[in-house]
């Protein structure tokens, strides 16, 4: 393998992964030795080898989400020893190598633990709830016709980079798993705040603030209780700063827009 | 529902709600640590209960006591709806989890806090507010007046060591509570700036630092400095 440590050991593992058969069946922990794996796999080709494994002996494989394999899509989870995305600060599970861990290390595997997350088999949750979010206003209506010049509405930079920064959340619910009250406040704040910065989110601020706010309530998701846990556990490095800013729109919202509902 | 009772139910209403009846409450500390501090002027009392006297005739004191009562009331509710919410958020939980990673153990632990606070305030007012506002006190002379002797009740109550073993453990519960609870509130209510931020996190921190400690030096004094 191009890259590669000559040094590197290959490892066994014992895992405790959560399997269950569907929404409806209850699930439970269940133990697999993995042997040989190379300290620089990431985790979820840790989870491919086992899978393999799992396939040769006619076994169902452990169902996991994953996608760009690259950090950036949001599509991977799983909460690895008691940490959402494993134990290393600003790293999503795929990025998480094995390096990380020792031969010999039992590593339990578990999905996002949520009431709005319901699992969907095995570590795969259902995270529609972010969608139907996102859809309640995580958006801005811009008409279609010419091509506007770049730049031609000013924004500070100190104002760009900050949206730039709420913008960069991937929406993979790292924060909801890692917060006690499984709240979705850092995710939703990324979203309002990232365009109530920027002009062209102005427009529908008040509506937006409000209608996520609403519809983030009836997915089911905790209150904020100010914790942290979130931003310590983005892999992105959501801010805190937002879920004030967050608070503030909403107040500010409610107070002053022409909803009366 | 109007507007105003949906805002103030929403999630982010009720910490906006914990929020300010949170330093409310804050701020009656401030005034009832002041006002305690009159128990350690050597006069037998007399300040004490002069300042007592007034502060459960004065008729803005009185008008205050309710709005202090409807902050508490407040706080308590939201925060049962709040931990409600919040339980019902995860009904499955983790078979490994390790939150000490991510974020403080009072943060984590408010309700506990409150709840230990809530049990502490129940035995006070038992000891203190209930004989002082509906009778129970000896009576004390002070300038020819005659006044209700709470110093007397004070001095007494500090003595047992049970007693003042509570008040230092509540003390301690507060503490944590406020730790946790003065910067939340600002975060909360959507307070937040860099140039104003860390110091309102230093400042909070050593509020709640010196007021818990103001309070459970009291029941200290008199059980280790105070004769009969």
């Amino acid at each position: 393998m191009a890259g590669s440590n000559p040094n590197a050991k290959p490892m066994d593992l014992t895992l405790k992964v959560w399997r269950q058969k569907d929404r409806n069946s209850a699930g439970s922990m269940v133990t697999y030795p993995v042997v040989g794996i190379s300290p620089d796999m990431s985790f979820l080709e840790m989870l491919d080898v086992l899978n393999e494994d799992l396939l040769r002996k006619g076994e169902e494989p452990i169902a996991f989400d994953h996608d760009c394999r690259e950090g950036i899509c949001g599509m991977c989870s799983l909460f690895i020893n008691g940490r959402a995305h494993g134990p290393e600060r600003g790293t999503t599970t795929c990025q998480l190598h094995m390096r990380h861990f020792s031969h010999g290390d039992t590593i339990t595997i578990e999905p996002w633990r949520a009431a709005a997350f319901p699992v969907h088999k095995d570590l795969i949750v259902d995270r529609s709830a972010f969608d139907r979010i996102q859809q309640a206003g995580g958006y801005i209506s811009v008409n279609t016709g010419g091509v506007p010049d770049a730049n031609e509405i000013p924004i500070p930079k100190s104002i760009a980079d900050k949206a730039f920064d709420a913008a960069t959340c991937i929406g993979c619910g790292a924060c909801v798993a890692a917060c006690k009250n499984a709240s979705a406040m850092l995710f939703v704040s990324a979203k309002v705040s990232q365009m109530a910065m920027l002009p062209q989110g102005k427009t529908e601020r008040k509506t937006r603030a409000e209608n996520m706010v609403a519809q983030m309530d009836i997915e089911g998701f905790g209150a904020c209780s100010n914790t942290g846990a979130c931003a310590a556990e983005c892999p992105v490095g959501i801010s805190l700063e937002n879920i004030a800013m967050l608070n503030r729109e909403y107040l500010g919202a409610r107070l002053t827009s022409e909803n009366l509902a | 529902m109007n507007w105003f009772t949906k805002t103030f139910s929403s999630t982010i209403g009720r910490k906006i709600i914990m929020s300010i009846t949170g330093l409310f409450l804050i701020s009656f500390l401030v005034v009832h640590l002041v006002g305690n501090l009159q128990l350690f002027k050597d006069d037998g009392g007399a300040a004490f209960n002069v300042y007592s006297h007034f502060m459960g005739n004065n008729p803005i004191i009185r008008t205050m006591e309710i709005v202090l009562l409807l902050g508490f009331l407040f706080h308590i509710y939201d925060a049962i709806a709040l931990t409600r919410r919040n339980k019902a958020s995860r009904p499955v939980g983790y078979a490994n989890n390790h939150p000490q990673e991510n974020s403080t153990w009072s943060s984590r632990n408010m309700g506990l806090l409150g709840t230990v606070i809530l049990v502490f305030l129940i035995i006070h007012l038992w000891n203190f507010f209930v004989p002082a506002r509906f009778g129970g006190l000896d009576p004390i002379v002070v300038e020819n007046v005659e006044y209700d002797n709470l110093y007397i009740k004070v001095v007494q109550s500090f003595q047992i060591w049970w007693y003042v073993a509570i008040y230092v453990l509540a003390m301690v519960a507060l503490a944590y509570h406020l730790i946790h609870g003065f910067q939340s509130a600002f975060q909360s209510l959507g307070l937040t700036h860099k140039k104003y931020t860390p110091f309102i996190q230093k400042f909070g921190y050593a509020f709640s630092v010196i007021i818990c400690l103001g309070f459970a030096i009291i029941p200290l004094y008199f059980f280790f400095f105070f004769e009969l």
